[in-house]
């Protein structure tokens, strides 16, 4: 739901470094998240093509890559990735995790033409 | 033809917010003023309990309530009839307080003047944990009718906080909440939390939260004085 909180600080991160590169057009931006930060990305493509109007970045294609998350148990050392209903280790039971990736949130990367 | 060029950034998406949420901080620290923000979702109780907190502790702390709402100003008058100093934040349809708001609205008073901040984030089981605002400590609200699987549906939220209230155990007895499989929940995603059960109805419990908070003010008072 805050997606465009989220969208309007991505075309920021954006349009900052395009700038600073003198760019004239971005043309791909590479964003990274984790499954465990809860962004939809079909929202922030909807917002994304209503705020970067008028900006240099208007045609620029978000490329999502998807982090699923990943808990290790620290009894039975199992690797799993949590199904929904519950995050406890499924072959153990066991409540002692490791959370080894899905907070990912960040942008990578940006292609631009000059 | 026009040069094409891949720039790296490697950058978190809140970067921004998370600037100006320890700007924030910072200025919180300068005025000597404990902070916590308070998260839940709607109904959790999050309004009753800081009326309570407030019954408490005004006698002796200046207390400013600072209150995010989609629209209405009812909670902050809530406070204020309570004995806070209370400020309301309108987010204007957004789901979440941010940096920039509290910025705002710390902006609104001369901080020096009260010894407790609280911050009563917009009802929502999401978006808060996303957005530091730069308060001293994070408290969640849960409560026992919205079931005992929240952490497990809702991790980014458990995730960060500092303490868990979980209101409304006077239902216990009516509601199907296996408290183990909450409080496993919880120790996959936050190990360590403290959790404090207590029914803002009936009062019980409601001095463990004081003592915590307390405990927490008393801390801050000693390490930044």
């Amino acid at each position: 739901m805050h997606e465009l909180s989220v969208t309007q600080s991505i075309l920021d991160i954006v349009l900052q470094h395009a700038n600073q590169a003198h760019a004239s057009k971005v043309t791909n931006i590479y964003l990274v998240i984790g499954d465990l930060s809860t962004i939809v990305d079909d929202s922030v493509q909807f917002y994304w093509d209503i705020i970067s109007k008028d900006t240099i970045a208007v045609d620029a294609k978000l490329q999502f890559r998807r982090i699923h998350t990943q808990f290790e148990c620290l009894d039975c050392y199992k690797q799993y990735q949590p199904d929904g209903d519950s995050i406890l280790c499924p072959h153990c039971g066991s409540a002692h995790i490791k959370v080894l990736s899905g907070e990912e949130f960040y942008l990578e990367a940006i292609d631009i033409e000059k | 033809m026009s040069e094409q060029q891949k720039i790296t950034i490697v950058q978190n998406i809140l970067n921004a917010n998370d600037g100006l949420a320890q700007q924030n901080r910072d200025q919180l620290l300068k005025a000597r003023l404990f902070s916590i923000n308070m998260m839940a979702s709607p109904g959790a109780g999050k309004t009753t309990l800081i009326e309570k907190t407030l019954q408490a502790f005004t006698p002796d702390h200046r207390v400013l309530v600072i209150d995010g709402d989609i629209a209405t100003t009812l909670d902050a008058d809530r406070a204020a009839k309570a004995g806070a100093s209370a400020i309301q934040i309108n987010t204007g349809g957004d789901c979440h307080l941010d940096a920039i708001m509290l910025h705002r609205a710390l902006s609104q008073v001369d901080l020096f003047n009260y010894d407790l901040l609280i911050v009563e984030n917009v009802g929502n089981l999401v978006c808060p944990a996303s957005f530091e605002l730069g308060t001293e400590r994070k408290v969640l609200i849960a409560s026992v009718p919205e079931g005992d699987d929240k952490p497990h549906k809702y991790p980014g939220m458990y995730r960060g906080v500092d303490v868990v209230v979980l209101n409304k155990t006077d239902l216990l007895p009516y509601v199907d909440f296996n408290f183990e499989f909450f409080s496993k929940g919880l120790q996959v995603l936050n190990p360590n939390v403290q959790v404090i059960p207590l029914s803002c109805r009936t009062g019980e419990g409601l001095k463990d939260w004081f003592e915590w908070l307390g405990n927490e003010l008393d801390e801050f008072r000693k390490n930044h004085c």
